[in-house]
């Protein structure tokens, strides 16, 4: 096999969107449960901390949404401004993974 | 809709840097845009530079942008493109180096079928003997029917001249070679699969269409390189995604 970047960030770039498919959803539905008769921090914090699975759903989320972003902003600085290269890609790859961490550690905060 | 009597057709001349002139051109039943060109060429100028062997719709070497658009000008009928102003602009195709008026040079359109391994290599005789027996390939399986639906191709480059992101990116193989590379994935007697995969995939390959379908929609053989490259897409990404290449 060629060492071929855009067949594997693609791969990711499409299963990313599956599962943000699926989490928008999950979590729209949580958003309009939760808010059911007012919404207050205590309430956020009991259903959310020392919660496993509400935290994995998260990380996967937030890491899905990051990488799914950049790599859908590198396709378009590639065709827009010929941003393209091998230290653009990990620019990307960085710029998405920092995303996500940005995301996971606000879900840690809610978990912890 | 009302026929003009004369035809006022802009035509390109020079290369890239060059201008338009203006012909008046005689408008007569069923004439076809290449028939304009021919007139002009004839009667009026000479110098005018331009493609065409078949006439019918065959060779794919008559194309150009009439009106804005990419097409075969030899079976476009003039009435089809034109008002009742009579006015017709024709450039040579877009995406492609202009050598001169109305010629484009295709070479770079037929290097990419090269890249995207668009050549048969038989699967029995890799070294290109003549295989000891017939295949049998069964006309209503699967993999014919889609070799079948993209084989037609002319290569007119009607298609490369109408997609955007030949435009934006100049390694992108384009609609008709991936169409090519289709055929012959799709083709059981060839023995080129995996090359030929590796050949098409990325940024310079499927990965980049947009599927906006300008080139099935302006394809004037009525293929559609859009669900060939689709295709491309599909076998590479459960390919890649199990580790199959
Ligand atoms: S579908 Fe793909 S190949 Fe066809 S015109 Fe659009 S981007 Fe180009
Ligand atoms: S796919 Fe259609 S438009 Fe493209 S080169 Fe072949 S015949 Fe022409
Ligand atoms: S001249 Fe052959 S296709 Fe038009």
């Amino acid at each position: 096999m060629k060492s071929n970047p855009g067949v594997h960030l693609w791969v990711v770039q499409r299963v990313t969107a599956m599962l943000l498919g699926i989490a928008v959803v999950v979590h729209l539905v949580t958003i309009v449960t939760a808010v059911r008769g007012g919404l207050s921090a205590r309430e956020i914090l009991e259903r959310t901390q020392g919660n496993e699975a509400w935290l994995l759903f998260y990380v996967v989320f937030a890491l899905a949404a990051g990488l799914h972003g950049a790599i859908g902003l590198r396709n378009i600085a590639a065709e827009t401004i010929g941003l393209r290269g091998r230290g653009a890609d990990l620019a990307w790859l960085a710029a998405g993974l920092l995303t996500a961490g940005f995301g996971i550690r606000a879900a840690i905060g809610l978990y912890a | 809709m009302a026929e003009p009597a004369s035809l006022k057709v802009s035509v390109w001349r020079g290369g890239e840097d060059g201008a338009f002139q203006r012909y008046e051109v005689p408008a007569r039943t069923n004439q076809t845009v290449l028939d304009v060109v021919t007139h002009i060429q004839r009667e009026l100028d000479p110098s005018l530079a331009y493609r065409f062997a078949c006439r019918v719709g065959m060779c794919g070497s008559c194309a150009m942008t009439v009106n804005g658009r990419a097409r075969w000008t030899c079976r476009t009928h003039v009435k089809r493109v034109v008002d009742a102003d009579g006015a017709l602009e024709l450039r040579p195709l877009a995406n492609l180096p202009v050598i001169r008026d109305l010629a484009a040079d295709l070479s770079p359109f037929f290097d990419k079928w090269q890249r995207a391994r668009g050549t048969f290599l038989p699967k029995q005789s890799p070294d290109g003997a003549v295989p000891e027996d017939f295949a049998v390939v069964p006309p209503a399986s699967k993999a014919r029917r889609e070799a079948d639906a993209g084989i037609e191709c002319i290569g007119c480059a009607v298609c490369y001249a109408s997609c955007d992101v030949v435009a934006w990116n100049a390694d992108y193989l384009g609609p008709a070679a991936m169409n090519r590379a289709w055929t012959l994935v799709n083709d059981v007697r060839d023995g080129a699969r995996g090359e030929r995969l590796d050949a098409v995939a990325g940024d310079a390959g499927c990965h980049s269409c947009h599927s906006t379908q300008s080139c099935t929609e302006r394809c004037p053989k009525n293929l559609d390189p859009s669900s060939a490259i689709a295709g491309l897409k599909r076998v590479l990404f459960w390919d890649t995604l199990l580790g199959r290449r």
